[in-house]
């Protein structure tokens, strides 16, 4: 109970704030008493709330022991591939604002990322902070690529294909790098290196600069290092970033690569290698006793998870005119984790509905201004519930299940037991 | 092979051999191995050969040490002294994912499956080392891909319905109770087609029905694989029905080998279960 409340603190901060603001909007402006009453009834209503559903959802649900153990791969690539005929055919017909055009592609790029980083923290077992370090590296390379590319390639999305395999290629090695110290360490020390090396890969991004000109490629680690002929152009400048870039990604390769990384992420949890990566997640010793190498195959998976979100920080750094390295920070980090936590750990579908959900939704409350805060705080609350209280999850699967059968009895003529 | 059963020869008194298994080459020899850890010493002096076929306990009070013996055997510690050889192969240094590669396996007393995998799962990641499928072909789900695939499942299901467990075969290995954990455990094993089988107390927290049981299932996987058999138990009743030949440990040393009979009488054993008389 107490750990609930605990868990549920940040988001009753925004939801406080949030009224206070709203409240400031109306012209009420609270000062520090009210505010610090306002505090303890949005706890005591949160309380309250819990144990409302609490007593609401005494009845344990009954669920037979095989339920939900379908195979959701297929729910997978559908999901995909429903959200791009309708993004596209809303885009046909003229019908999707210049805005949400705008995030079709970013939302690609983080689909990318969660699906990644849930294959370190949900099917590796290890929890990741620094995926925004490799998303940044990738996308630096993708953009080095594609510039280098520009004159000898002239097809836009062959120059975007050549960007992606560069960003996943460099951050494969540095996932390599960072990998190899950090997977001997395990739980929570793992986490704070990871975090460390997101940084440190950010922040060497931060201090590079590199330029193009007849003579090739010249890097450098310090500002006026590179030293270019005429006609030559700087592609990266230190903490500038990169400006100037064509943006060639499309919501098309968006897609494709969402697709590639589902493929790649599904095919490898139920091959042998994932198999044995789940092993190593589940008990490390009895893994070590059949046969199995744990640091072999954990590196194996955070390395295949570095290369897709370099990919995805390709597509994400040709997707605009300028890049900063400080996009790559541990806050972003934090985002991805979030977006994997509340899809469900080792759930790529809830990976999938939750990143799109969880980008869209500050983007569209922009228009509600100061009450955007709230809303974002309540959906958050709402979501750690049902992910959190397993009384919920089990009601929610309980409902999907019966869901399930009755559909199985009005479209299938041996229905009935949700198989 | 000359090399080694010189080695053996030279220390005929070690053999926990049975008699149809004198003449072959024994699965696994421990040489005069021992472990300290800090000042303490845990194991000393730990010699034993167990035959191809041959099942063979290994008992001892609470503390004798017989879990590190296994961890040593395992690889899972390296001896302070001494060798380990599975097959007439010395172990020294290797990985305990390397070791078993050699062809042991083992159990463990308090039971690690992988607990949010499937029962079938579990078994397939057993058989990991005899899956022979790069990792490219199951990325991109090349035939071979589904060639092994498919022969793991039948290999996985005939190993499942070998120890009675056909009917959980899709069900997480966490909510299984727990004597059928302790087989599917046994089955996880058995997939990695070892040599030499380690059990850790296999009967722990079975009633006297699912013990008889038990001996006969461990009769049955001797009979069926042809392998050999080492177990730690506490149950004396399984021990002297099914074991062939044992050994007995009280801190850290060898305290008695010999057949059940022997065993049952030998007064240091009875000392160390039972105390020493008093002089009156």
């Amino acid at each position: 109970m107490i750990f609930l409340i605990w868990l549920l603190y940040i988001p009753a901060l925004y939801l406080v704030y949030g009224l206070r603001l709203a409240l400031a909007g109306m012209g009420i402006y609270l000062h520090t008493f009210p505010t610090m009453l306002l505090h303890g009834a949005v706890f005591v209503g949160v309380y309250y709330l819990i144990k409302y559903l609490k007593k609401l959802l005494k009845v344990k649900p009954r669920i037979p022991a095989n339920a939900g153990k379908r195979d959701k791969t297929i729910s997978v690539y559908g999901l995909v591939t429903v959200g791009f005929t309708a993004m596209t055919a809303l885009q046909g017909y003229g019908m999707l604002s210049r805005s949400m055009q705008g995030y079709l592609v970013p939302i690609c790029a983080y689909v990318v990322l969660a699906l990644s980083l849930n294959l370190v923290v949900g099917i590796s077992g290890e929890l990741s902070l620094g995926h925004a370090g490799f998303m940044g590296v990738g996308a630096f390379a993708g953009i080095v690529a594609a510039t280098c590319a520009q004159n000898a390639v002239s097809d836009p999305f062959l120059r975007l294909v050549i960007g992606m395999v560069a960003g996943g290629l460099m951050a494969g090695v540095a996932g390599l790098i960072v990998g190899i110290p950090v997977l001997r360490l395990r739980g929570d020390y793992l986490a704070i290196v990871t975090l460390a090396f997101g940084e440190i890969l950010r922040s060497l991004t931060e201090n590079l600069y590199v330029g193009l000109d007849r003579a090739g490629l010249h890097m450098s680690m310090s500002n006026g290092g590179v030293q270019l002929q005429e006609g030559g152009k700087m592609i990266i400048s230190g903490a500038l970033g990169a400006t100037g870039i064509k943006p060639i990604s499309t919501f098309v390769a968006g897609i494709l690569l969402v697709f590639f990384t589902v493929a790649v992420v599904l095919n490898l949890v139920h091959s042998r290698e994932g198999r044995a990566i789940k092993a190593v997640r589940d008990n490390r010793i009895a893994a070590e006793s059949v046969g199995i190498n744990a640091t072999t195959f954990k590196l194996k998976a955070f390395v295949i998870s570095a290369v897709l979100a370099g990919m995805a920080g390709a597509l994400f750094g040709l997707n605009l005119g300028s890049v900063q390295a400080s996009k790559f920070s541990y806050t972003t980090s934090i985002d991805i984790l979030v977006y994997v936590v509340l899809g469900g750990m080792g759930n790529m579908l809830g990976s999938i509905i939750s990143t799109v959900v969880l980008y869209l939704i500050p983007e569209f409350l922009r228009s509600l201004a100061d009450y955007r805060m709230i809303m974002y705080a309540i959906v958050l609350i709402v979501v750690m519930l049902c992910t959190w209280s397993p009384k919920i999850k089990n009601t929610i699967s309980l409902f999907t299940y019966t869901m399930r059968t009755y559909w199985n009895r009005l479209f299938r003529k041996k229905g009935g037991s949700g198989k | 092979m000359s090399d080694y059963s010189k080695k053996i020869l030279r220390v005929p008194s070690y053999s926990l051999l049975r008699e149809q298994d004198a003449d072959k080459q024994p699965v696994l020899v421990a040489n005069n191995l021992g472990i300290d850890f800090g000042g303490l010493t845990a194991v000393d002096s730990f010699n034993v050969a167990i035959g191809p076929t041959e099942i063979s306990g290994l008992i001892g009070p609470n503390g004798a040490g017989k879990t590190t013996i296994f961890n040593l055997l395992t690889g899972v510690y390296q001896p302070t002294r001494g060798a380990v050889l599975i097959k007439g192969i010395d172990t020294k240094g290797m990985h305990p994912s390397k070791v078993t590669r050699m062809g042991i396996a083992r159990t463990f007393q308090n039971i690690r499956l992988f607990t949010d995998m499937t029962a079938k799962d579990n078994v397939k990641v057993g058989m990991h080392k005899d899956i022979h499928c790069s990792f490219f072909s199951s990325l991109l789900r090349l035939p071979s891909y589904y060639k092994s695939e498919r022969a793991a499942d039948e290999k996985a299901m005939e190993l499942l319905e070998f120890m009675g467990l056909a009917d959980v075969a899709d069900v997480k290995a966490g909510s299984l109770p727990y004597g059928v954990q302790r087989r599917l455990e046994i089955a996880r094993a058995l997939a990695t087609n070892p040599a030499i089988l380690l059990l850790d107390e296999p009967a722990a927290g079975m009633n006297p029905s699912e013990t008889a049981e038990l001996t006969a299932q461990i009769r049955r996987i001797r009979d069926t694989f042809q392998i050999a058999i080492f177990l730690i138990e506490h149950d004396m009743n399984l021990v002297m029905n099914v074991c062939e030949a044992i050994a007995v440990v009280n801190y850290g040393k060898i305290i008695a080998k010999g057949t059940p009979e022997e065993i049952k009488n030998d007064p240091a054993v009875i000392e160390a279960y039972l105390g020493k008389k008093e002089e009156s």
